[in-house]
């Protein structure tokens, strides 16, 4: 009996591009099960990705699937999203692709309140250039281009998200896999744009610069420092210090861009609403 | 209903983009403020929503490009607008979107300078850009309209061609073009040609999005229409997927500079104005090759023999039919609002005994007819010690 993630991937395109010990399987993985548990209709859904390893996840996946340019990919799902609001548009991009290069498409994303699925795959790290510090890698981390260590603050990507407007906010690790689902899930099925942060290991290009084993070991990291949202709540910051908060961060109900824009069309042409 | 009726208006130049525009079937606009061309954002913005359309004002302008791309892969027929500052950011997607063969329309109304330069003014210094902005070998289609009436068929015709061919079409307007008020007649909207992209044949087993047919150009599938395709601004093969293989790279570079050159006749558009006898040719292209007629009228007023021949289809060059003008004419001037950019161009393909003349202002201004005519007399003059 096939297994039912399969008939969301292209199996013929397997096996993947990624490292041993790399975690961006344990992402994809996750959200082929999400597609199931959705009951994702593949022909009316599109997944839109970036530039970098995670970006490749689109590829890998049998839907109409967009590998775009580095840090575009919101933009060009804003265009998708707006031109056929029927389809169901999700976004997978890495940190350095979201937070760098694509920051202000993400903050303008999700300001717009435009309903997509942003996954980003946070390994803290350029992985496919091989090891450059990128906006979510953690103060004082070692990096090809930080050789003498990190010394830029990193973003809290969820609380930026959710700052621009975002409505949907949430945060899992590969080693919370089944969490990452339902996250997963859940973002899915909230109308608005939603945002959902996957931490996910490096081995190769951030983990054995800072002395955090193998791919295993950067797992067993993510358990110790992930901190479940509600526990978080009641930490001081200081308790907070070097943890994050796992789970459904942040929702809220706003209008969502497209249904709006339908509003437009009807005002534009004169057509009294319903009611 | 969009208000296009057969008659003649009183229009702008950028005003005749945007109605051609809606009478070519866009139904989608991204871009971001710019001036010259912010007005055919603005009366899009207005315009589109009326027939059902969208219109979405980006954060930048590399966005603007990305979100024309990702509706058209919808099936909607999208088009962006801007001026040189702009258009440098536009050149990243605009690669995109020839390697991936999505059709859009790319509209760059001129304006003067390098950088910010005079935002004002007119100029024709993107014209190499037009050509090879983006990174890497590959062909572009770029129409350059001489006045307010072609700023509306060449926009029709830029669809068009981005259609046919798969690729994205670069309208290169100018600031005089695009704020200059003209009469225009507008056709039957019934009368116009509308050619839309080619779909695949309904029934196939297994769709390749980048399996070309005959003519070189590959079907192309809308999203959501259940052909599960992968697109990307990776080297691919026919299938979609990426590659480093050696042939198949070449075969896909050599494709898609193939699919254009190989439908010249059908993509190349020129205007040629008493060439038939001309000694002396001026090849004038966009708001120029007006002043260049008036000089041309007079000239033969005067009893000289000249002509003037215009490239509308700037790229690509129309290299056959410039290079006849050069074996009938013996002087060629190219008159440019820039230091000397199609000339080039026209170098390459001219003989070793034509004189090649450039008029080249760079003032943010227009050159005047009576410029372009004292080169055709001190042209005559050349000859006649000549002899």
């Amino acid at each position: 009996m096939q297994n039912s993630v399969e008939k969301y991937l292209r199996m013929d395109k397997l096996p993947h591009i990624w490292c041993p010990g790399c975690g961006n399987g344990i992402v994809l993985g996750a959200m082929v099960r999400a597609f199931t548990k959705i009951n994702c209709n593949q022909n009316n859904t599109v997944i839109v990705s970036g530039i970098g390893c995670s970006s490749r996840a689109a590829g890998y996946m049998d839907f109409d699937t967009l590998h775009t340019t580095h840090g575009r990919a919101l933009a060009f799902a804003t265009g998708i999203k707006l031109a056929k609001p029927e389809l169901k548009v999700f976004v997978i991009m890495g940190d350095g692709d979201a937070a760098s290069i694509g920051g202000n498409h993400l903050i303008h994303a999700a300001r717009r309140n435009i309903d997509l699925t942003a996954i980003i795959f946070n390994n803290h790290i350029y992985g496919m250039t091989g090891g450059q510090y990128s906006p979510l890698t953690p103060l004082d981390s070692m990096a090809t281009t930080a050789p003498y260590n990190t010394i830029e603050r990193n973003f809290d990507l969820a609380e930026l998200a959710k700052a621009a407007g975002a409505t949907y906010v949430a945060r899992s690790t590969t080693y919370h896999a089944t969490m990452l689902t339902n996250l997963i899930v859940a973002g899915a099925t909230h109308k608005g744009f939603s945002l959902i942060e996957a931490v996910t290991a490096c081995p190769v290009s951030y983990g054995r610069r800072n002395k955090m084993g193998s791919g295993y070991d950067m797992m067993i990291w993510q358990k110790e420092h992930a901190v479940p949202v509600q526990k978080a709540r009641n930490l001081t910051p200081k308790e907070m210090q070097g943890k994050f908060a796992v789970g459904e961060l942040y929702k809220a109900e706003a209008p969502e861009y497209t249904e709006v824009y339908d509003l437009l069309i009807k005002k534009a042409q004169g057509i009294p609403k319903e009611g | 209903m969009t208000d296009i009726i057969p008659f003649a208006r009183l229009m702008q130049g950028n005003e005749a983009i945007a109605e051609g525009a809606l009478a070519a079937g866009a139904r989608f606009f991204a871009g971001y403020p710019i001036t010259p061309s912010t007005e055919i954002a603005e009366i899009l913005a207005k315009k589109l929503p009326l027939v059902g359309g969208k219109f979405i004002q980006m954060e930048d302008e590399l966005s603007s490009m990305a979100a024309v791309i990702g509706a058209s892969l919808t099936g909607s027929k999208s088009m962006t607008a801007t001026s040189g500052p702009g258009f440098s950011l536009k050149q990243e997607n605009l690669g995109f979107a020839v390697l991936t063969e999505v059709p859009c329309v790319v509209v760059n109304v001129q304006r003067f300078g390098a950088s910010t330069g005079i935002p004002t003014a007119t100029a024709q210094g993107d014209i190499m850009q037009a050509r090879w902005g983006t990174h890497g070998d590959h062909p572009m289609i770029a129409l350059c309209p001489s006045s307010v009436q072609e700023s509306f068929t060449l926009t029709i015709q830029a669809f068009n061609l981005s259609e046919r061919f798969r690729t994205p079409v670069i309208l290169l307007s100018e600031e005089i073009t695009g704020h200059s008020r003209e009469r225009v007649i507008l056709p039957d909207p019934s009368k116009i040609e509308i050619i839309n992209r080619k779909k695949p044949a309904a029934g196939i087993e297994k769709y390749l999005p980048y399996k070309p047919d005959a003519d070189g150009i590959p079907p192309m599938a809308n999203f959501g229409e259940g052909y599960r395709y992968h697109v990307t601004g990776l080297t691919h093969d026919q299938s979609g997927s990426p590659t480093t293989d050696a042939e198949k790279a070449s075969f896909l570079t050599n494709r898609l500079h193939d699919k254009i050159m190989d439908h010249l006749d059908e993509i190349t558009m020129t205007e040629s104005f008493m060439t038939e006898d001309a000694d002396v040719i001026v090849i004038a292209y966009g708001a120029v090759a007006r002043a260049a007629k008036g000089a041309v009228r007079k000239a033969r007023d005067m009893g000289i023999k000249a002509g003037l021949f215009r490239p509308i289809t700037i790229w690509p060059f129309p290299a056959k039919e410039t290079a006849s003008m050069c074996a009938q004419a013996g002087s060629i001037i190219v008159p440019e609002l820039n230091l000397g950019q199609l000339i080039g161009e026209v170098e390459k393909v001219a003989g070793k005994e034509n004189r090649i003349i450039g008029i080249n202002r760079v003032t943010g201004g227009m050159i005047r007819p009576d410029e372009i005519l004292d080169a055709i007399k001190s042209e005559v003059r050349v000859k006649k010690h000549a002899k």
